[in-house]
């Protein structure tokens, strides 16, 4: 028999606990395990959106109130099935999400919290003013679910629908995170270049990410109704939404489990301050509102990443059987020597009166390696990111396999067959080597969001993970496959930043200081697997500082200086021109 | 509307605007220096226009109680952490709990013996200052190096716990204070109240005076060089706490000046802190948490925009403020570059 992970059985003894529990917990138990159902939900959509994507949301309460409000006013005014309305806010919420998502998401950094509490406070108040929404008394005599004709009117029974919804959104949302457009999303949180310099479309993804945690709302809200039976716009304020916030943080705003926990603590600490607190100091007061306050700063004061992630210290980490290293994905045609591969001709970038690159002209040919080098501040990395895309050029022309790439975004032109590391390495420090040589082939596979959260990815999924593996062989660090990506030194982190760029199948590897922080049994690693990819077919085209690296490795270089190009050739007679050695040593 | 009522609006919400301005100004300070959205900000306020009504009234304030509260638990706070060090420890008592306590007594004299209104508003600023280093001390202290969204819960939390506490110790009422004057100006047909023109009057002063603060002293620069470099700051000698535990300082005094300007305008109640703290946040931000004159301008076009909306639409005032402050931040969003390398 095979052995259970400690993980699977603490999940397993958790749905055991839930199937149960009504049966033994007495009712009152049983009405608070409801809500913590419902609140899960929404917790989960913000484990999602604020602790893996980054994106801090006040506003969730008002898509609950979005899903309760258009079935309580379809059910009762208009006579609907609630399953028909179900549908109907599905779709309600999508739009409302994909529209709030798109006009807030593309604002950075503090202006996307503000926001959520505007949209949040509006949607409340267009609840309590319309008339139809029965102002702020509300709406009441919403009819109960029934299923195949049962109607779930009893609490106990409704318990087990809204558990299996819960349970089946953390299995969704879990099975999201562990796949293709998941690494995505988790990488977000590092900022969009890298993202994007690997074919995703950051502010899409960040779109869906957000219309995933208002529809999971949404269908708490029309649980909500249909539990409660009657709505009004209380529960759907800013405080609410604070109080979603407090459940997913506190819970852990990392794994999906931790919205439960989250939801769990907050509401049972709720329930039992206001229970027990007047019982001890006598009188009905604020005082559990202090308590509560004073608990949750005392508890973020030592787990500051929430229960879950405290509470997981004491499961053995348990670690995933992968593929082994495979060759399943499509391979691009790559071109033959000598065929030209980049040809930059006079590029220009400035910053204001600043010319970073002037005017600057060289070529890569296939199966070359040809390194760009200059003194600081010759305008080496700014023409780097031109190339890649990360910086857009302000004239000349940049032709890559004979397409032009200034102009394009840095998704389309990795689309092309250009793949690049970055100068301080950007690797997703939450996830494995494996998960970060894995995003590299994120163009590579086609499952999107839905697939993905239903598991029907498999074969997709395992293509991913065995084309990670054999970048991890090709480079060295198979053995490294499972450890977390912080963890590595500063040398093989850049090294698996080359597989991970190795993993799109890139005509063009650009190498962005690659020996930069290296030791010098590290550098001459480096320089060896440099020289095995040329072999392999690859072109690659290197920034570098360290000459004695550079001198050994390439074909080719291309001297920059105060953004002009000051030679070009072959190592040897770059190294003897006197404008170079006068641009290095100032004689 | 006519001219007379425009005047009266503009008037108005440049009053209140002041005021936010002053809130968003401390905001950007805490935000700077420790990272922390400081949402308790709305309750130094209350705190302090509660603790001069109490004064007016002959009653003992509540902020005697809060006060010695504060002190003890940072004090109990200090010896769990630091007795094996006693000096250490006994220093950090006299940064955080001693003021506290002298604070109380202070506030407990000028109660018992009824002194005059100017000692009174003095010794109201000085409790709500004395709030500053406890707050800071107690909850952001043991965990300055947390994410944004971390101390932005921690924040909320304190929030939580000051607003139960002010309904604990000065009840449920709503209070208005007396007027620092009761002069009024008429300029044409459009009377200006003293008040207002104090409110300006101290605005301005206010803004003047940080800018000198933080061009000319040594604890100005040393905040600056935290808000701007951590790690550098802390290099040359500064240390992180103190200058977190100054800008929380800093910014209850300005809490406490704001609540005194704003105690003969509107009435304030335990809870009113949220939504004053949260428009001072509106300036802020607008500001990008950054800019001070910016973030002046903003809070004072909150002012503004509620004053005018409420009189076309009372009922929809705060809708509004917050709806109409989405394109303005959609502009800003657009026009501040994010740059991602550390």
């Amino acid at each position: 028999m095979k052995r259970l992970s400690v993980t699977k059985i603490l999940v397993l003894t958790v749905v055991a606990l839930i199937a149960v529990a009504p049966m033994i917990a007495p009712a009152f138990y049983v009405t608070l395990l409801n809500y913590i159902g419902l609140y899960s939900l929404v917790a989960l959509g913000l484990v999602l959106l604020t602790g893996v994507a980054g994106q801090t949301s006040f506003g969730q309460a008002a898509f609950v109130g979005l899903g309760a409000y258009t079935t309580a006013v379809l059910t009762t005014q208009y006579g609907w099935s609630p399953w028909l309305t179900l549908i109907v806010a599905l779709a309600i919420t999508l739009t409302v999400g994909y529209l709030l998502g798109l006009i807030t998401l593309s604002m950075g950094g503090h202006y996307l919290p503000l926001a959520t509490i505007a949209w949040g406070m509006s949607l409340y108040f267009l609840m309590g003013t319309i008339e139809q929404f029965g102002g702020f008394t509300g709406i009441t005599g919403i009819p109960p679910v029934s299923l195949f004709g049962f109607s779930l009117e009893r609490e106990s029974h409704f318990y087990y629908f809204i558990w299996i919804v819960v349970l089946a959104a953390l299995w969704a949302v879990a099975n999201l995170l562990d796949s293709r457009p998941g690494r995505a999303i988790r990488a977000l949180k590092q900022g969009t270049t890298m993202v994007e310099a690997f074919g995703v479309h950051p502010g899409r993804t960040k779109t869906a990410v957000f219309v995933i945690a208002a529809v999971l709302a949404c269908l708490s809200g029309w649980l909500y109704a249909h539990l409660q039976r009657f709505v009004n716009p209380t529960p759907f304020g800013i405080n609410q939404g604070i109080e979603y916030l407090f459940m997913a943080v506190i819970g852990g705003a990392v794994s999906v489990w931790g919205a439960v926990l989250g939801a769990t603590f907050v509401t049972l600490l709720k329930t039992w301050l206001q229970d027990l607190l007047p019982k001890i100091i006598g009188e009905a007061g604020q005082f559990e509102i202090i308590v509560f306050g004073i608990l949750l700063v005392l508890i973020l004061q030592y787990a500051r990443d929430g229960l879950m992630p405290f509470l997981q210290r004491f499961v053995p980490v348990t670690k995933r059987v992968l593929p082994a290293a495979g060759d399943r994905l499509q391979h691009r045609p790559m071109p033959a020597a000598n065929e030209p591969v980049l040809s930059v001709a006079a590029a220009r970038k400035t910053f204001g009166g600043l010319v970073a690159v002037g005017d600057v002209t060289f070529n890569v040919d296939a199966r070359e390696i040809v390194g760009l080098i200059g003194p600081n501040g010759a305008g080496k990395s700014t023409c780097f990111n031109l190339i890649s895309g990360a910086l857009a050029a302000t004239s000349g022309s940049i032709k890559f396999m004979g397409h032009e790439l200034i102009g394009q975004p840095a998704s389309a032109i990795s689309k092309l067959g250009l793949a690049r590391t970055f100068q301080h390495v950007k690797l997703v420090a939450t996830m494995t080597v494996v998960e970060n040589v894995a995003l590299g082939a994120y163009l590579r596979g086609s499952k999107g969001i839905i697939a993905s959260a239903l598991r029907l990815n498999k074969e997709d999924e395992t293509a991913a993970l065995a084309e990670a593996m054999r970048q991890l062989q090709r480079v060295g660090l198979a053995e490294h496959a499972h450890d977390a990506a912080s963890s590595l030194p500063l040398g093989k982190q850049r090294i698996v930043e080359i597989a991970r760029a190795l993993a799109s199948d890139p005509i063009l590897l650009l190498l962005d200081e690659p020996a930069a922080g290296l030791r010098f049994a590290e550098k001459q690693q480096l320089a060896s697997l440099i020289k095995t990819l040329k072999g392999e077919g690859v072109t690659v085209l290197l920034v570098e500082h360290d000459m004695d690296f550079v001198m050994g490795v390439v074909d080719r270089l291309v001297v920059l200086n105060f953004g002009q190009k000051l030679a070009q050739g072959l190592p040897e007679a770059v190294q003897a021109d006197p404008a170079v050695r006068e641009a290095y040593l100032g004689a | 509307m006519d001219a007379t009522i425009a005047a009266l609006l503009t008037q108005d919400g440049l009053t209140n605007g002041s005021i936010y301005c002053l809130l968003a100004l401390a905001l950007v300070l805490v935000f700077a220096v420790t990272r922390v959205i400081f949402v308790p900000q709305g309750e130094f306020v209350v705190f302090s226009a509660l603790t001069l009504a109490a004064f007016e009234q002959n009653k003992l304030p509540g902020t005697v109680w809060l006060l010695i509260a504060l002190a003890a638990v940072a004090a109990f706070a200090d010896v769990l952490s630091l007795w094996r060090e006693p000096k250490r420890m006994l220093r950090s008592m006299a940064g955080t709990s001693l003021p506290a306590a002298l604070a109380a007594l202070l506030v407990w004299g000028v109660a018992s013996a009824q002194m005059s209104f100017a000692i009174q508003v003095l010794a109201t600023i000085a409790a709500v200052t004395a709030m500053g280093p406890a707050v800071y001390r107690l909850a952001f202290q043991p965990i300055a190096s947390a994410t944004v969204l971390t101390l932005l819960i921690v924040s909320v939390a304190v929030h939580f716990v000051l607003t139960g506490l002010g309904l604990l110790f000065f009840g449920a009422e709503g209070v208005r204070t007396t007027a620092f004057t009761s002069e009024s100006f008429t300029i044409g047909s459009v009377s200006i109240s003293g008040q207002s023109l104090l409110v300006y009057a101290f605005t301005i002063f206010l803004v003047i005076a940080m800018g000198l603060f933080f061009k000319f002293t040594l604890f100005g620069k040393a905040l600056r060089a935290t808000a701007a470099n951590r790690t550098g700051a802390r290099l040359v000698g500064i240390s992180p706490n103190f200058a977190g535990s100054l800008s929380i300082t800093l910014s209850a005094a300005i809490g406490a000046v704001s609540g005194l300007l704003i105690g003969p305008i509107a009435t304030i109640y335990y809870d009113s802190g949220f939504l004053i703290g949260l428009k001072g946040f509106v300036g802020a931000i607008v500001g990008g948490l950054a800019s001070y004159p910016v973030a002046a301008a903003g809070a004072i076009f909150v002012g503004l925009v509620e004053s005018f909306s409420s009189f076309w639409a009372s009922a929809y005032k705060e809708v509004i403020v917050f709806t109409l402050i989405i394109p303005v931040l959609l502009w800003r969003s657009f026009t501040t570059t994010h740059s991602e390398e550390e």
